[in-house]
C-alpha cells in the first residue's frame, strides 16, 4: 500500500462518460453477455462474426464436396471427432477465465484413459472404468489447484510440470501398451445412439449447458469471472480466492476425465499417447472464442464456436486429401486472424 | 552545461505556474526559486499541489500557465526526457528502477553507452563505479541486480541516474519515506556533498526535523499557491503549520443534522492490534452512527490499520471485536460475514471489477445471498442494484453499465454500494476521495453522514486533514505505527493535528 501522491494530481478525474448506448434492447442477464451495456453489445457482434466465419466454412466445404459434406454421415463423424476436445476446451474455458491456463489437459486425458483401461480397473465393469476415469481426472485437476491456489505455483508452470509427469504416470501403467477394452458393455453404450443421435455428441452437449450454467447462471462462474477480473478484489469482497481457483483446476481435471470416457470409446482402448496436443487445441478454441488470455471475460459460446471452426477445417482438408502439413498453416493463420479481428472490436470498445 | 552555475546563483525560477484538470485547479499559481548549491524544502499538505508541481518540474506535465526560467533562460520542459537533457532529475517515491537489471544497467537505462549497437559494457560499469564513489558508496557492486538492493542502496542508484544525466538539479519527493534511521544518515550525507558540489536539491518531506537538518530555504504550498516563500528552513512550527493550515478546502462540509452516535452500542472495538514493523498496540472503538476519522502521514499505518481491522492483512497480536463477536484474525469472508464492509485506498485495483457491470460489482460480496442452491436470482440482483443506486444517486443509475464508464465519485459510490446491498454495520473507507472531483466530493461527505444517521459505524483514514476534521465525530491521530491522540473532531484544530503529525509532540491547540 504505498502512497499515490496527492489529490491534487488525480490521474484523471471525471473518467468521460460511456458513449451512449445504441437504443435500448430487451433485458438480457448473465455476467458476460448479460452486461448488456456497450460491451454486451460488442460481445454479440464478436459472436456473430465467429458464427459468420464458421458458416462461410461450411459453406466452403459444402462447395468442394456437395455430395458428402454436409451428410449425415460426415456431420456425425465430424462432431464425434470433435467431441473430447469440446469437453476438454470447457474446463479451459473455466481456467482461462479465472486468469489462469492450464497445459497440462492432454495429458491428464491420457492418464485418466490409460487408468480407466488398466486390466485390474476393467475388472470390475464399465461403471468403476467410468469413475475411475472422472476420479483421475479430478485429482490430477486438484493437484494442479493445490499447487496453483495454496502452493502459489504461478499457472504455467505447475500445469507444466503436470503435463510431463501425468503422461509419464499414464506410460508407466500401461507400460507403453494400447490397453484395448475388453468391457462391451462399456462400448455398447459410448459407442452407440441415444433417440438416434451418438451418445458422445449427447455428452458433449450436455457438458456445455452445464458449464454454461454453471459459468453465467451460478455463485460459483460469477465469482470465477470476479477472480479472473480483478483478484485483489474479489479477495477484498470476502470471496475465497484459493479454495475457488483449486476448484476450478479441479473442474479443468473433471472435463478431462470426461473427455478420456470419449477418446476410450472412439478408440476403443487407453494409451498413454491419447490426448497429444489437447492443450493447444483447446487454448486455440478458447481464444478463438474471444476469451481474454488475462481472464475476467469470456464466454462459452464463443469457444463451442472456436472449436467448431477447427473441426470443419479438419474435415475441409481430410475430405479433399489435403496435406495435414497445410492444415496446420491454415489453423496458424485462423487463430492470428480470428485474435485481430477481436482486438478490433476491443479497441471500438475503448473509443 | 555550457553555462556553469556558480553556488548561490539562481539556478530555476517558476513563476505563476498554472496547471488546471478537469474540475480541479490543481496549481494556481506556483512560485518557487531554486539556487545551485541549496536544499530547497517544499512544504504543503497532501492535495497543496506539491506532486503535481514536481511533475512540471519533470517535464511529466505541462502547465496551463506560468514562466519557466532555467539558468536565466526561459525553457519549456515539454517532456521527461527534454527535462533529463537540460539537467533536471526526478527520484519519485516509487523509484522507477528495473530490478532485473545491474546497477550499472540502471544507472545508463536508456542512454547506454555504445559502440555500433553493442553496449560498451567495461567503460558503462567504469563510469557506473565512478558515480557510485562520488556518492561515496563504492562498496556497491556495479554488477549487481538492483533487486537484492536494500531501499537505500535503490535510491543511491537512482541518485547515481540522476547524476549519470548530468543532472545540476535533483528532485527528491519524501526520499526517507522508506528509510531506516541509519540510511536517512547515509543519504543525507550524500546530499551535502552534491551540494557541495553545486548541485540544487528540491527536498519534499512532512519531516520537519529533517527540513531542519538539511534545509537552507523553504517553500510553503497551499491550495496551488505559493504562500511563502524562501523562509529560513529554521522557522518555527508554529509560523510553518499556520502557514499549511486553513486550507480553504473548496468543499462545504455538509452541515451534520445531528451527532447519531450511539454510545451505548460499542460496535466496533479494537483492542491492542498490532502488526510488526507497521504499527503497534492500537486501540479504540466505533459507536453505531459514529464517524471516526484517522489522521496522520502516509506510511503512519492508518491503512495498515484499516486492513488489519478487515482481516486483509493478519495481526501479530490484538483483537477485533465486532458487535460483541471476535472476528478471526487475517480473514476477509469473516470479517464480511460479521457486517464489516471496506472501501480500499485504491478503487480500481483494490475493488472494482472495471469491465463488468455496476450490479455485477454491487452484488459481488453478496453472491450467496442472492442465490438458492447456488443458482443465482439475477433478477433480484438488478432490482435491490438499481434501488441502492438510487440511494446514493449513482448517476446514471443504469445498474447494467459497465464500471469503467463512470466517474471517480460514482465509482466511489457504486463500491459503498457493494456494502450497503448487505446492511453492513461497520464500513471502513481508506481515502473516500481520492480521484474524486470538487462536487462529487460533497456528495460523498453528504452520503456519509447518511450512513451514519442510519446507524452504520464509520472509520475513515485520509490524508486531508481538514476531511478527517470536517466529517468525523471523533478523530485518532496516528505517527509512526502508534497512535498518538484521540479527542472530540470539535476538540481539535487543524493546525493542532498537523503539529501531531509532523513534529510528534502531544501538544493541543
Amino acid at each position: 500500500m504505498s502512497d499515490v501522491g496527492e489529490k491534487s494530481s488525480v490521474d484523471k478525474p471525471g473518467a468521460a462518460p460511456g458513449g451512449p448506448l445504441a437504443g435500448e434492447e430487451p433485458v438480457r442477464t448473465g455476467p458476460t453477455t448479460g452486461v448488456r451495456t456497450p460491451s454486451g453489445l460488442r460481445l454479440d457482434l464478436r459472436l456473430t462474426i465467429l458464427t459468420g466465419v464458421l458458416v462461410a466454412l461450411c459453406v466452403t466445404g459444402y462447395v468442394l464436396q456437395p455430395d458428402s459434406f454436409l451428410s449425415e454421415s460426415n456431420v456425425s463423424t465430424m462432431l464425434r471427432l470433435a467431441a473430447a476436445i469440446g469437453v476438454v476446451s470447457v474446463g479451459m474455458t473455466f481456467v482461462i477465465i479465472s486468469g489462469g491456463i492450464d497445459l497440462s489437459v492432454g495429458s491428464m486425458v491420457a492418464l485418466s484413459s490409460v487408468w480407466m483401461t488398466t486390466l485390474a480397473t476393467q475388472s470390475y465393469g464399465p461403471w468403476v472404468m467410468v469413475l475411475c476415469a472422472l476420479v483421475v481426472g479430478l485429482g490430477a485437476g486438484l493437484i494442479n489447484g493445490v499447487l496453483i491456489a495454496y502452493g502459489r505455483l504461478v499457472p504455467f508452470i505447475a500445469t507444466l510440470a503436470m503435463y510431463a509427469s501425468a503422461r509419464g504416470l499414464a506410460e508407466r501403467l500401461s507400460d507403453g501398451r494400447t490397453q484395448v477394452v475388453e468391457q462391451q458393455g462399456y462400448l455398447d453404450f459410448f459407442r452407440g445412439d441415444l433417440f438416434g443421435i451418438p451418445t458422445l455428441i449427447w455428452m458433449l452437449a450436455v457438458v456445455y449447458v452445464v458449464g454454461w450454467v454453471l459459468l453465467n447462471r451460478t455463485t460459483f462462474g460469477r465469482r470465477t469471472f470476479a477472480i479472473g477480473g480483478n483478484e485483489e478484489a474479489a479477495r477484498l469482497a470476502g470471496i475465497n480466492v484459493k479454495r475457488h481457483t483449486a476448484m476450478v483446476y479441479g473442474i479443468a481435471g473433471l472435463c478431462c476425465g470426461i473427455a478420456a470416457l470419449m477418446v476410450v470409446a472412439r478408440t476403443t482402448s487407453g494409451s498413454s499417447t491419447n490426448g497429444m496436443y489437447y492443450e493447444l487445441d483447446a487454448i486455440a478454441a478458447v481464444v478463438i472464442g474471444g476469451t481474454l488470455l488475462s481472464g475476467g471475460r469470456g464466454t462459452l459460446i464463443g469457444t463451442l464456436i472456436g472449436g467448431l471452426i477447427f473441426t470443419v477445417v479438419n474435415s475441409i482438408f481430410t475430405q479433399n486429401n489435403l496435406e495435414s502439413d497445410i492444415q496446420n498453416i491454415a489453423k496458424g493463420v485462423i487463430i492470428v486472424v480470428a485474435v485481430l479481428l477481436q482486438y478490433g472490436t476491443a479497441r471500438n470498445r475503448k473509443t | 552545461m555550457s553555462t556553469e552555475t556558480e553556488p548561490g546563483d539562481v539556478l530555476l525560477t517558476m513563476s505563476g505556474i498554472v496547471k488546471t484538470f478537469p474540475g480541479v485547479r490543481a496549481l494556481d499559481g506556483v512560485d518557487l526559486e531554486v539556487r545551485a548549491g541549496e536544499v530547497h524544502c517544499l512544504l504543503g499538505q497532501n492535495g497543496a499541489g506539491k506532486s503535481t508541481l514536481i511533475k512540471v518540474l519533470a517535464g511529466a506535465h505541462q502547465p496551463d500557465g506560468g514562466e519557466i526560467v532555467w539558468q536565466g533562460k526561459p525553457t519549456t520542459l515539454g517532456s521527461p526526457v527534454a527535462a533529463l537533457r537540460i539537467g533536471v532529475a526526478t527520484m519519485y517515491q516509487e523509484l522507477d528502477l528495473v530490478d532485473g537489471l545491474s546497477v550499472a544497467e540502471n544507472i545508463f537505462l536508456g542512454h547506454e553507452p555504445n559502440a555500433f549497437g553493442f553496449t560498451r559494457r567495461g567503460h558503462m560499469r567504469a563510469e557506473a563505479r565512478k558515480l557510485m564513489r562520488r556518492l561515496g558508496h563504492p562498496e556497491i557492486p556495479v554488477g549487481r541486480e538492483v533487486g537484492l538492493l536494500s531501499a537505500a542502496g535503490q535510491q543511491l542508484v537512482s541518485m547515481a541516474r540522476a547524476l549519470a544525466h548530468d543532472a545540476r538539479l535533483i528532485v527528491m519527493d519524501e526520499p526517507t519515506a522508506a528509510l531506516a534511521a541509519d540510511e536517512v544518515d547515509n543519504l543525507f550525507r550524500v546530499v551535502a556533498d552534491l551540494t557541495a558540489e553545486g548541485v540544487a536539491i528540491v527536498y519534499i518531506s512532512h519531516r520537519l526535523e529533517e527540513i531542519r537538518r538539511i534545509g537552507n530555504r523553504v517553500t510553503v504550498i497551499k491550495d496551488g499557491r505559493t504562500v511563502a516563500s524562501n523562509l529560513d528552513s529554521h522557522t518555527p512550527t508554529a509560523e510553518l503549520v499556520n502557514l499549511m493550515s486553513g486550507r480553504n478546502v473548496e468543499t462545504v462540509f455538509p452541515h451534520r443534522e445531528a451527532n447519531t452516535t450511539d454510545s451505548s452500542h460499542e460496535v466496533l472495538v479494537v483492542e491492542g492490534l498490532t502488526r510488526a514493523s507497521e504499527f503497534a498496540d492500537v486501540s479504540f472503538t466505533v459507536n453505531a452512527g459514529e464517524i471516526v476519522g484517522i489522521a496522520g502521514l502516509v506510511g503512519a499505518g492508518r491503512s495498515e490499520v484499516l486492513e488489519t481491522v478487515y482481516g486483509a492483512r493478519k495481526a501479530d497480536s490484538g483483537t477485533v471485536v465486532v458487535d460483541g463477536k471476535r472476528l478471526r484474525p487475517g480473514n476477509v469472508p469473516a470479517a464480511v460475514a460479521a457486517g464489516v464492509g471496506l472501501a480500499p485506498e485504491e478503487r480500481k485495483s483494490q475493488a472494482l471489477l472495471l469491465d463488468q457491470s455496476v450490479a455485477n460489482n454491487v452484488v459481488l460480496a453478496s453472491l450467496p445471498e442472492y442465490s438458492r442452491a447456488g443458482f443465482s436470482d439475477i433478477r433480484r440482483e438488478l432490482r435491490d442494484a438499481r434501488a441502492t443506486l438510487e440511494r446514493l444517486d449513482l448517476r446514471p443509475a443504469d445498474p447494467r453499465r459497465e464500471v469503467r464508464t463512470l466517474s471517480g465519485g460514482n465509482q466511489q459510490k457504486a463500491v459503498v454500494a457493494r456494502w450497503l446491498v448487505r446492511d453492513c454495520k461497520v464500513l471502513l473507507l481508506d481515502e473516500p476521495t481520492r480521484g474524486v472531483d470538487v462536487g462529487a466530493r460533497a456528495e460523498l461527505y453528504r452520503l456519509i453522514h447518511e450512513l451514519a444517521a442510519s446507524g452504520v459505524a464509520v472509520l475513515l483514514v485520509s490524508s486531508e486533514v481538514p476531511e478527517v476534521l470536517g466529517l468525523s465525530d471523533r478523530v485518532l491521530v496516528m505517527r509512526e505505527g502508534r497512535l498518538l491522540t484521540e479527542a472530540p473532531a470539535s476538540e481539535l484544530t487543524e493546525a493542532a493535528v498537523l503539529d501531531m503529525v509532523m513534529e510528534g509532540s502531544e501538544v493541543m491547540a
